[in-house]
């Protein structure tokens, strides 16, 4: 007898998967004191997709990427960048933290943050030339903030630090973007700004990963979708993976009975 | 020796101090409680170093006034006003300027010391009984102490206790959470001054017997020390005046039984010698108690992994899983599960697909909140809630032992 | 005054505490911006056991082991706040207060202890150093810079102090972009290959050292004002970290000098005849800069971080 868990469906990872993954994740767990926010949890990220990593407040969402980061230390399990350790592929991740992690009181300007992005081409010593500007100042203007470039970052609003955020990503020229609830409390412009440059992203080839609560805009936005609730409930295609039972597995009772349905429908 | 002096029968000095430093201790604890729940015990730093140019300059008053210089209760409210300066300049930097608060700190405290050393060089060129004793005040000096200074002590410790307990409530609920306490109409600011002029109370009346560097360490150790024997707050408060009287009077006792052992290290040090047991051995908080945790936890977390991974064929790669697999008996060495293993495998699987459809309904919302990966589901459910979710399931029944 | 008075007397004791004081101000810029400006104050306190250990084991009062001893104490306090942090549970402010108190009170004890009455060895002296005293007796007037004689009887903090805010100036130079993106983003710094818990304790270690080689000639006062009275006024003065520093670096000249000066000659310009405490005064200076910047600096209020749009 083999029962079949959910968060096992469709994941035989095969040696093969890790290696073309750019982001492969295998029995992770991490335990803030004595309760899992993430228990052993597989993700293996397709390339060239969109995904969103879905599930309710507090369900692990931004744990998993901070793990799959190495900003917080698992109890176990192994996560793989391309097929290297996370040490070694580090020129190919950029990410995007949540807007609420630092001190914008920082005194810095809009443009020294993105610079902050070329950090390893930049080196300890090497010298800020006009090319590195140029660079920031076209990263900054493809999410629409060139504008703000000498602005001290404490004067921006939410939306507009949340792209220079994106910005500051754009600049590491990354294979592999994670970004972590980047539609936090933005307006409506800098959503659609921020989409669009994720989709252009993807169009060039990039993978795209980003932790998302607005159930919403998930069919619109991506193709593939992760969702969890300190385990993995399902991972897969949008049309696959993201449906009315998945959704109920993930939010429980959380999750009025009307909002399913609405999203149902949605789906079709 | 040290039994005498553990029973006050060392002669009338050792017996003031003793007393003197165990109201201190209690006091300091108790007010300290407070200061650490609300996270700002650095703060009782500031206000204990800039009691200095308060000292000195109420000791120049005295003398140009043709009195003494080293009366005890001048110095002392020439301590609480240069303190409390202090104290207003620092709410001002923080809630005026963008400067946090730990800058804020260490601004006041280097500052107002700094001055107060100035100060202290004009006195001693003022050709006034040279010294004065005033270094005193950095340490303590408890040697020579007077009958009506141990008075002071006593009586300004006994009334900062009284009023802490007098406003102990509001400033528990401020120390708990401000902006509930600001939404209930608490004057959150105001209980936060009154907060800090009863560490400065304490402070001053400390000086004489641990000096300004070290009463911070009374307003501290304590607390921290209370804090880690429980989880209710009155309790912190109650175990932090008991460890800061206990340190109190037998550190005093300590220094008094030996020659060149001062009071104020002395009782320091046994304070901190409390701390030091208590973050090892405390039930709970302890550090021994929490690695031992930590790891069972871990090796817990491994076992459920492992097992659930034998269950579905999927090859094991961390070498603790399967180390601890094997030494329970459920692997052979070359990785295969012995058949106590596939049992408890299968048994695990069945478990969390039962979770799986738990946490999916939302009749058992309350039960599906307590999923961790680990908890036995025989321990949330009843045995015809199981045997319910296993018909849903379907196949072989059961599985349930 | 003439050249050859203040040559002899004065030179060598300013140039020592602008020394000193840009030397802790320049790594008191990232603790004041990381909210680690009291690492600085337990430092400082924690010198004083460590001197005291030193001379113990030594038996003399010699300048490098006295070093070392400090050295060796700043450090084991940085491990003893973190591990009492992260094993405790506790806050990062009472936990150093738990630590530094009583590593100053073990200090004093042992302090009481020893027969220090034949050394100069004491409280007051690790607080208030003697920055008067540092004289250049050897010197005869401003052509004395030139006399290799002369140079020989400097004072031996006069080139401490020199080499350390080098040794200063090079780290924050070197480490300054991991410095400044760490400071502003510690979980993005991580990603992007950063090692910030290495550089975190690598800036802590510098401060020691500045603190360490400070306390010997200024005293610790200094080295806690100095850590954050002049980066705490620069901060108010720009909305830039290159400035900031900038500032700090002539907040921290500033004190030094003005604070020299009036301790020096301020009593005898009010009528009186003997200089007070030199260190205390520059620290009060470095206090009324702050005030000042506090009252009129141009960027002093936060900009109105809109937080949560």
């Amino acid at each position: 007898m083999t029962l079949e868990l959910a968060a096992d469906q469709g994941t035989r990872i095969t040696p093969q998967d890790v290696a073309h993954s750019p982001l492969a994740i295998r029995g992770l767990t991490v335990s803030y004191g004595q309760k899992p926010a993430v228990f052993s949890v597989d993700m293996t990220v397709q390339p060239g997709a969109m995904t969103a990593i879905i599930g309710p407040n507090g369900a692990g969402k931004s744990t998993l990427l901070k793990a799959a980061l190495g900003i917080v230390k698992p109890l176990s399990g192994q996560v793989t960048v391309y097929g290297k350790p996370l040490d070694d592929s580090r020129a190919r991740i950029a990410y995007v933290p949540q807007r609420a992690s630092v001190d914008w009181d920082f005194p810095t300007r809009v443009i020294d943050v993105v610079l902050m992005g070329l950090y390893r081409e930049l080196g300890l010593l090497g010298r800020v030339r006009a090319r590195h500007i140029a660079k920031a100042m076209d990263c900054l203007n493809r999410v629409g903030m060139h504008d703000f470039a000498d602005r001290q970052i404490g004067q921006l609003s939410g939306g507009q630090q949340q792209r220079v955020f994106l910005a500051r990503a754009l600049a590491q020229d990354a294979d592999l973007y994670l970004l972590d609830e980047p539609f936090a409390g933005v307006d409506a412009a800098t959503e659609k700004a921020i989409i669009a440059v994720l989709k252009s992203l993807k169009q060039a080839g990039k993978t795209v990963v980003v932790v998302h609560h607005d159930l919403a805009t998930v069919t619109d936005y991506f193709d593939h979708v992760f969702l969890i609730n300190t385990r993995k409930v399902a991972e897969g295609p949008v049309d696959e993976a993201f449906t009315a039972e998945t959704l109920q597995a993930t939010y429980g009772g959380r999750l009025a009975t009307a909002q399913i349905d609405q999203i149902s429908r949605a789906l079709g | 020796m040290l039994w005498e002096a553990l029973t006050l029968q060392l002669g009338y000095n050792a017996t003031l101090v003793a007393i003197g430093a165990t109201l201190l201790g209690l006091s300091a604890g108790v007010t300290g409680t407070f200061l650490f729940l609300r996270k700002r015990a650095l703060v009782s730093d500031a206000i204990s170093h800039a009691t200095l140019p308060g000292v000195c300059i109420a000791f120049m008053v005295m003398v140009a006034l043709g009195g003494e210089g080293r009366n005890l209760i001048g110095l002392l409210i020439g301590s609480a006003l240069s303190a409390w300066v202090g104290l207003l300049c620092m709410n001002w930097l923080t809630r005026r300027t963008r400067l946090a608060e730990d800058a804020a700190i260490g601004a006041i405290l280097s500052v107002f010391f700094g001055f107060g050393v100035v100060l202290l060089t004009v006195i001693q060129t003022m050709g006034v009984g040279r010294q004065a004793g005033l270094e005193g005040f950095l340490l303590g000096s408890t040697a020579g102490m007077l009958w009506a200074d141990a008075m002071v002590i006593a009586f300004g410790g006994a009334a900062t206790l009284a009023l802490v307990m007098l406003i102990r409530r509001p400033m528990m609920l401020v120390a708990f959470d401000p902006e509930y306490a600001a939404a209930r109409g608490l004057p959150v600011a105001r209980i936060d001054l009154a907060m800090m002029g009863l560490v400065m109370a304490v402070t001053v009346v400390g000086l004489k017997i641990v000096g300004l560097i070290l009463i911070v360490a009374l307003l501290i150790i304590p607390p921290v020390t209370a804090r880690f024997w429980t989880e209710r707050s009155d309790r912190v408060v109650l175990i932090g005046g008991l460890a800061g009287g206990l340190a109190g009077y037998l550190g005093a006792a300590l220094s008094a039984s030996a020659p060149n052992l001062p009071t104020g290290p002395i009782i320091v040090l046994v304070s901190f010698a409390f701390f030091a047991v208590s973050l090892l051995l405390a039930p709970v908080r302890g550090v021994l108690a929490a690695v031992l945790r930590h790891a069972r936890f871990q090796r817990r977390v491994h076992m459920r992994q492992g097992l659930l991974a034998l269950a579905q064929g999927q090859t094991i790669y961390e070498p603790l899983t399967l180390r601890l697999l094997r030494r329970a008996g459920l692997v052979r060495a070359d990785g295969v599960p012995t058949d106590k293993g596939k049992a408890r495998a299968a048994k695990a699987l069945r478990d969390e697909k039962r979770w799986e459809l738990v946490r999916a309904d939302q009749a058992h919302e309350a039960t599906a909140a307590l999923y961790d990966g680990l908890r036995d589901i025989e321990t949330v459910l009843t045995r015809d809630q199981i045997e319910e979710i296993d018909r849903r399931i379907g196949g072989p029944q059961g599985v349930t032992a | 005054m003439s050249g050859e008075e203040f040559v002899s007397l004065s030179l060598t004791p300013l140039l020592i505490g602008i020394f000193a004081a840009v030397a802790c101000a320049l790594p008191g810029n990232f603790l004041v911006l990381r909210k680690q400006a009291l690492i600085g104050d337990a430092i400082s306190h924690v010198v004083l056991p460590g001197i005291v250990v030193a001379f113990l084991l030594t038996g003399m009062i010699a300048t490098w082991p006295m070093m070392l001893g400090a050295a060796g104490a700043a450090i084991l306090a940085v491990i003893l706040i973190e591990s009492v942090r992260r094993l405790g549970r506790i806050e990062p402010g009472a936990a150093m207060g738990v630590v530094f108190t009583t590593m100053f009170a073990g200090g004093v004890l042992l302090l009481e202890q020893t027969d220090t009455s034949t050394v100069h060895l004491d409280v007051e002296h690790a607080l208030y150093g003697n920055l008067e005293s540092l004289i250049w007796l050897d010197a005869t007037g401003w052509a004395s810079l030139l006399d290799p004689q002369a140079l020989a009887g400097l004072p031996a903090e006069l080139p401490r102090m020199a080499l350390t805010m080098c040794v200063v100036i090079l780290f924050t130079w070197a480490l300054w972009r991991p410095l400044k993106i760490s400071t502003f983003d510690e979980g993005y710094a991580r990603t992007i290959g950063i090692r910030t818990n290495l550089l975190g304790l690598m800036l802590v270690m510098m401060a020691a050292i500045a603190a360490v080689a400070a306390f010997d000639a200024v005293g610790s006062i200094i080295v806690i004002a100095m850590f954050i009275c002049p980066p705490a006024a620069a901060r108010m003065m720009t909305n830039r970290l290159e400035r900031q520093v900038a500032w700090s670096v002539a907040f921290a000249v500033a004190s030094a000098v003005s604070g020299y000066v009036l301790a020096g000659y301020g009593p005898l310009w009010l009528g009186a005849q003997d200089a007070v405490s030199a260190a205390g005064m520059i620290a009060t200076m470095s206090g009324i800069i702050l005030a000042l910047a506090a009252l009129f600096g141009p960027c002093r209020t936060r900009t109105g971080a809109p937080g949560q749009a």
